[in-house]
């Protein structure tokens, strides 16, 4: 336990500090209500358009509503960018102090990426729990809701794979960090990811919903533990041995790009330049 | 010197500072045009499972994206100026230089910078635009191409009005509002889809309070040869643009209102 403890405090020290933003997490939940809010209208609009298609959909309306605000709620969930400390850090030189102390760096920066992302996050998925899952309902939109879990298994699916998601994301976000340190800067490699995680995170659209051909690979690739495989463990859209599969992957590729991580980390740290004087 | 040559200088010399690194502009550009590519990705596999939504393709939609996103693509060369003023100019005091030289602030904050990434965006919004329109039939007589000029001047307008807005707010918040991305980036998302499937209070604000409905929606219609499945008369598709340049009149009145109240935050 006493192994833990200096990664605990660096948790709940920077998420602590990010809840500070409150404005930020206001800006953002109403970003994300007129995305959401778009999203949603142009959704029904193609289902009640092709009800012979909508039949044939993989996931139903309601479904894909829920999803919908699920994904803007817990879009700081997904690793958009570089942690900016450590962006900040390479670039000042100051990257030095954390290889002083006496800790892994891999694992502090691991445990301070994850916090950061769950600090955005939190705020926001409160926010919008309260606007699509309660006010919607109020003011006569329940069809345009955010609908609990219809069963209690998928809700406890989604328990156990949500915290996954941000161990997948913290591990992604690792490999980011660690080109960020190879390469001294953070521009090129976020807009490089940025678009590969929207699309195949199922933030841009369901990935249930692509062509039919594409199904199983966008379902294997590392993407998809981020963020669509527990919205469909929520909707209910995987369940039975898919349920025990889509956790299966969420396992794998967390371990994968943690194996991937230390032995890129140890290598780039090896041949580090530390800038500033 | 007039204001245009002296327009015509601010770009040259920030052409030139942004080709001292030839490869990191060119990397960025393309990195526009990449990212801009799926825009449309989402509509293709909606289009793909669904097959129509109310009598529109994916055609149309190319064409109403194309229309809109260049109109932005092309506002976007010009306006960073004031896409950063809460930050770079009231927070840090250096408005308080722009308003001791003897021209107007906002034709120097037109001059801050001509970014020269957004080509990639332009590119790929007219590429987009012209294989949309090839697909669903379009006839490019001298009418329908002066009218698409119209059209995306209009565009430009009203999203050149929509950033000094932003600006004039930061009179009073002294940051720069990143909530407007939602009426920019976002704008892009919403006029992409033909009005007729939104709700009818979003398609309001669309048209009344935030008018891209009329520079996207009404005109393409007119370009489509199609009337408004909402009942507009004709008369108003062509003219609907002129609501862009309402719009930035609007928002000049909100600046110069911003400007008259400015308190330096500098010391």
């Amino acid at each position: 336990m006493d192994a833990a403890r200096p990664y605990l405090a660096a948790f709940s020290s920077r998420f602590l500090l990010m809840l500070q933003y409150r404005a930020a997490a206001i800006a953002g939940f109403a970003t994300q209500c007129w995305w959401g809010g778009i999203k949603v209208m142009i959704y029904a609009a193609f289902f009640a358009a092709a009800p012979g298609a909508a039949a044939a959909s993989p996931m139903t309306l309601a479904q894909v509503i829920t999803y919908t605000w699920l994904a803007q709620a817990l879009l700081a969930l997904t690793p958009w960018s570089a942690d900016p400390e450590v962006a900040l850090s390479v670039r000042t030189g100051s990257v030095a102090y954390d290889r002083l102390r006496p800790v892994d760096t891999y694992s502090l920066w691991y445990v301070r990426g994850a916090a950061w992302m769950a600090s955005r996050a939190v705020p926001r998925a409160a926010l919008m729990v309260l606007g699509a899952g309660l006010v919607l309902p109020l003011i006569g939109l329940s069809d345009w809701a955010w609908k609990p879990p219809p069963t209690l298994a998928a809700a406890a699916a989604f328990a156990v794979s949500l915290p996954l998601a941000l161990a997948l994301s913290s591990a992604f976000l690792m490999i980011v960090n660690i080109i960020v340190a190879a390469t001294l800067t953070d521009r090129g490699v976020n807009v490089l990811f940025n678009s590969l995680i929207i699309v195949f995170s199922g933030n841009l659209l369901p990935l249930a919903l692509y062509p039919d051909w594409a199904q199983t690979a966008l379902l294997m690739q590392p993407f998809a533990g981020m963020m669509d495989i527990p919205l469909r463990l929520y909707v209910g859209q995987l369940s039975g041995t898919g349920a025990l599969a889509g956790l299966g992957l969420q396992v794998f590729w967390t371990s994968a790009l943690i194996l991937l991580g230390r032995w890129a980390m140890a290598r780039v740290m090896r041949r580090l330049e530390v800038q500033g004087g | 010197m007039n204001s245009f040559h002296l327009i015509l200088r601010y770009f040259s010399a920030s052409l030139r500072s942004q080709l001292q690194y030839p490869g990191s502009a060119i990397m960025l550009g393309i990195g526009a045009f990449l990212t801009t590519i799926i825009d449309m990705l989402a509509a293709w596999a909606l289009f793909d499972r669904f097959g129509q939504v109310q009598g529109w393709g994916l055609g149309h939609i190319a064409v109403f994206y194309g229309v809109v996103s260049t109109s932005f693509a092309l506002t976007d060369f010009f306006t960073r100026g004031f896409d950063v003023f809460g930050g770079e100019f009231v927070k840090t005091g250096a408005f308080d230089r722009i308003l001791l030289r003897p021209r107007s602030p906002a034709l120097q904050l037109v001059g801050y910078e001509f970014r020269l990434s957004r080509f990639g965006r332009l590119a790929q919004a007219l590429l987009v635009l012209f294989v949309g329109a090839a697909v669903v039939g379009v006839d490019w007589t001298p009418d329908k191409v002066l009218l698409l000029a119209w059209t995306i001047t209009g565009g430009v307008a009203l999203f050149t009005g929509l950033l000094v807005l932003q600006a004039s707010f930061a009179f009073w918040t002294t940051e720069s509002l990143e909530v407007f991305n939602v009426l920019t980036y976002g704008g892009i998302q919403a006029a992409q889809f033909p009005l007729s499937l939104y709700a009818a209070w979003f398609r309001n604000f669309l048209i009344f309070v935030v008018p891209l409905g009329c520079v996207a929606y009404y005109p393409v219609l007119a370009i489509l040869d199609q009337p408004d499945p909402l009942g507009a008369p004709d008369w108003w598709l062509p003219t609907a643009p002129a609501m862009g340049f309402a719009f930035l009149a609007a928002s000049f009145l909100a600046w110069r209102a911003g400007i008259s109240r400015y308190t330096s935050t500098g010391s």
